[in-house]
């Protein structure tokens, strides 16, 4: 498992039961799966990662733009704004840094020069400087590549780095202040619980969780 | 160092020694409140109360960091970024697993008052009279009728939303409007009602959050931030309710960063004269004295400072010549049940953060009924529509995905048993003979484990969900078990337990401990069983009871 994600950790018992029913109902995160339904199964211990102190980990400014493009190939910009305007790229570096352990780091890291080979054998041009076209149709083979092996995998194999990626910027995107109050609607405090409410297709979600 | 002196000392500031204070001092006694960890003022320390979601550079997750300070805070859900600062540093306050136990702590004035899951339900004629109808522990020695009051006492003040049901098995009280269900769960309720003959209910959780205003506090706003500390007073805690009410007699002196390390005891009196009090940040020792003790710092903790107490007189510790001090640590056991997805409704939805969902109370061993086990379990859970998490392992990247994710998913329902743990003098707390702790108390030894008939009962906690949510037209149910270990439900209960003989039992009705009666353990260490409802309401109503007798008996001068 590549990390402990989840939609957002504060919570109490109450509301991680809540999550439990959720999220086993439906899909569970790669990373929140392994905190609600695998508990009893603790991380191994990490040693030292050398958690960084700035807001970009240990990541350059040219990795951070790669995943800013990575991310916003996954959440481009449409009638709301992407990922890169959510600075998902420094987010996914952070959280690399600081939540992944060392052999997930490696995984993740292998992954970028992965996916950057992968873009020179299909359109003969690193990711970044790919069109957008090349990069979207890269990242939808990888999506396939990725959704088979991990459906067919063992518990014990390590996790597919373009997983970890999706997961990022999915996490990093959807709870930025543009995915909580862009993409979803957000009240910070509703004042009123409405338990039956008509729901038209194509309305977008109340965010969840304060 | 010898102190003023007090009319009565309560020993921590969680919701049961939250509730001592205000009882008593409202009794017209002044009161020292002592809490071992740091002050945290109502509203102004609840730094992240407010915050945006997003602005936590984790956005509330943990790190490899955190990890590695807090080795039992990170076996579970209470390892985050937002709240990290209401629960015990691991690290300071070491304990010893025989067997993995589960210790989630709060070492802070309104202790876990503050995190609770707020779930607040009565224990039923059934609960008090379970030990003595099947031989296990010993019996309540009180019973629902006497209870009764009291529980509708402390939930007019703490303020208890939830519907009355009429089940004998789960008592009315007095309580605020419900919370609703939602349209989901309103037809899954409609559905089990009708399948399984009106035997077996759905019905909104119980729970300490307002939904009428009480004095000083508003109603829930629905920001389901509750963990965080509520601005609007809108949950039960030690801050928004007792402690405001205790502060307004004029006669609570409360005083932080106070760990007792012993009750002091006169054995010529067979009295407690006060406690020592061991600064936490100075070390400097000072003794209290008091007419009265009031311990309510948590089940084990109150158990560890008895244990720790008048030793010249019983080695084992004040309380301990029943032999059961330290004994029948229980729990509930959980995480445990089924889910499924309903169709039908992707037309519906609802708005607010609900800070609660559903409770379906014990139907089994009940009416006659009879399984290869014995108490039963309650269910907590809720039905909503997948949120953008989904999209993780869904294949799809790009515009239409991402506008797609950004658009609520399919209705989903789910739900975990709670199961009673039985009392078993096998589940037991003592001191470390060799470690001790920064300050040079003795670590708690935890030995606890469950046993065949909490695993048998697992079995139908999956397996009844399951039925349910089928019975209810729920399509690709999956049942779950994720594992327990003991001290994971945060009920700690027992190692005091009332009783009716001080041969068998370490408190007598009234909380008193029976070799020294003007000491009261009012916590969940003074469980004789453990039901499976969410016992906090329980603490309130026994202390709001002690406290009414320790004063009679006071002016009666009889303590």
């Amino acid at each position: 498992m590549s990390s402990e994600l989840e939609q957002d950790h504060t919570i109490d018992r109450r509301e991680a039961i809540r999550r439990v029913s959720a999220l086993l109902g439906g899909a569970a995160l790669v990373g929140g799966s392994a905190l609600w339904t695998g508990c009893a199964k603790e991380k191994a211990p990490s040693g030292a990662t050398g958690s960084a102190a700035a807001g970009t980990g240990t990541f350059t400014e040219a990795d951070i733009a790669m995943l800013d493009e990575v991310a916003e190939t996954i959440l481009p910009e449409t009638k709301t704004p992407g990922a890169k305007a959510a600075k998902v790229g420094a987010f996914m570096a952070l959280m690399v840094t600081d939540t992944y352990d060392p052999k997930d780091q490696a995984i993740f890291r292998k992954g970028m020069q992965q996916l950057d080979e992968a873009s020179k054998q299909a359109s003969n041009a690193r990711f970044v400087v790919a069109t957008s076209e090349q990069r979207l149709a890269l990242l939808k083979t990888l999506d396939s590549e990725q959704k088979t092996y991990m459906d067919g995998k063992k518990d014990d194999d390590p996790t597919h780095y373009f997983r970890m990626m999706k997961e990022l910027a999915l996490l990093g995107y959807f709870t930025s202040e543009i995915g909580y109050t862009k993409a979803m609607r957000y009240v910070e405090a509703p004042g009123k619980f409405e338990p039956c409410v008509p729901y038209a297709k194509g309305e977008v979600a109340w965010a969840a969780h304060a | 160092m010898q102190a003023p002196a007090y009319d009565a000392i309560v020993v921590g500031s969680g919701i049961s020694g939250g509730w001592a204070a205000k009882e008593l001092t409202e009794k017209g006694l002044k009161v020292l409140l002592l809490e071992r960890g740091r002050n945290i003022e109502h509203i102004k320390d609840y730094v992240n109360a407010t915050k945006p979601p997003w602005a936590y550079p984790h956005r509330g997750g943990r790190t490899q960091e955190m990890e590695k300070h807090y080795p039992v805070l990170k076996r579970d859900y209470p390892l985050n970024e937002k709240n990290l600062d209401f629960w015990v540093k691991d690290e300071e306050s070491p304990y010893t697993e025989v067997k993995r136990f589960d210790w989630y702590r709060g070492y802070h004035v309104g202790g876990r008052s503050l995190m609770w899951g707020r779930q607040s339900y009565r224990l039923s004629e059934m609960d008090f009279a379970a030990n003595a109808k099947d031989g296990l522990g010993t019996d309540w020695p009180v019973r629902y009728a006497e209870m009764d009051p009291w529980y509708d006492y402390v939930e007019r003040f703490a303020g208890i939303s939830g519907s009355k049901e009429g089940l004998p098995q789960l008592p009315d009280g007095e309580f605020q409007p419900p919370m609703p269900l939602n349209c989901g769960e309103e037809y899954v309720a409609g559905r089990i009602k009708k399948e399984f003959g009106g035997k077996r209910h759905l019905i909104p959780g119980r729970t300490a959050n307002l939904t009428a205003p009480l004095k000083g506090r508003y109603p829930c706003q629905y920001r389901n931030a509750c963990w965080l500390g509520c601005p609007y007073g809108a949950y039960f805690s030690t801050q928004s309710s007792t402690l405001p009410a205790a502060v307004a007699t004029g006669r609570l002196t409360l005083k932080p960063f106070a760990i007792v390390s012993e009750v002091l005891y006169d054995k010529d009196t067979k009295r407690a004269t006060g406690v020592r009090v061991l600064d936490a940040v100075t070390d400097v020792t000072t003794d209290y004295a008091a007419k009265i003790v009031f311990l309510c710092a948590s089940t084990i903790n109150s158990t560890w400072l008895l244990l720790r107490s008048a030793t010249d007189v019983w080695p084992g510790g004040l309380g301990s010549s029943s032999g059961e001090l330290g004994h029948n640590l229980m729990d509930h056991h959980f995480r445990c049940g089924a889910s499924g997805k309903l169709e039908g409704f992707d037309d519906k939805y609802y708005t607010g953060r609900r800070p609660t969902g559903f409770y379906i109370p014990r139907y089994r061993n009940l009416l006659g009924e009879k399984r290869d086990y014995l108490r039963g379990f309650g269910y907590q859970g809720s039905a909503d529509r997948e949120g953008w998490s989904r999209a993780v392992a869904e294949l799809g990247v790009g515009a239409d995905f991402k506008d797609a994710m950004a658009q609520p998913g399919q209705w989903s329902i789910g739900a975990t048993g709670f199961g009673e743990m039985l009392p078993n003098h096998a589940n037991m707390i003592s001191l470390d003979p060799t470690k001790k702790d920064k300050w040079g108390m003795p670590v708690i030894r935890i030995d606890c484990a469950t046993g065949e008939n909490e695993a048998l009962m697992r079995k139908d906690m999956m397996a009844d969900m399951a039925e349910m949510l089928t019975a209810a037209g729920a399509k690709d149910v999956k049942t779950n078990d994720d594992g327990y270990f003991p001290g994971m439900g945060i009920h700690e209960m027992g190692t005091a337990r009332m009783g009716k003989d001080p041969k068998s039992s370490v408190l007598n009705k009234w909380n008193q401990v029976w070799d020294a009666p003007n000491v009261f353990v009012t916590d969940g260490s003074a469980m004789a069983s453990s039901a499976c409802q969410n016992p906090s309401l329980t603490y309130m109503a026994l202390t709001a009871r002690a406290c009414d007798h320790a004063v009679n008996e006071l002016n009666k001068r009889n303590l």
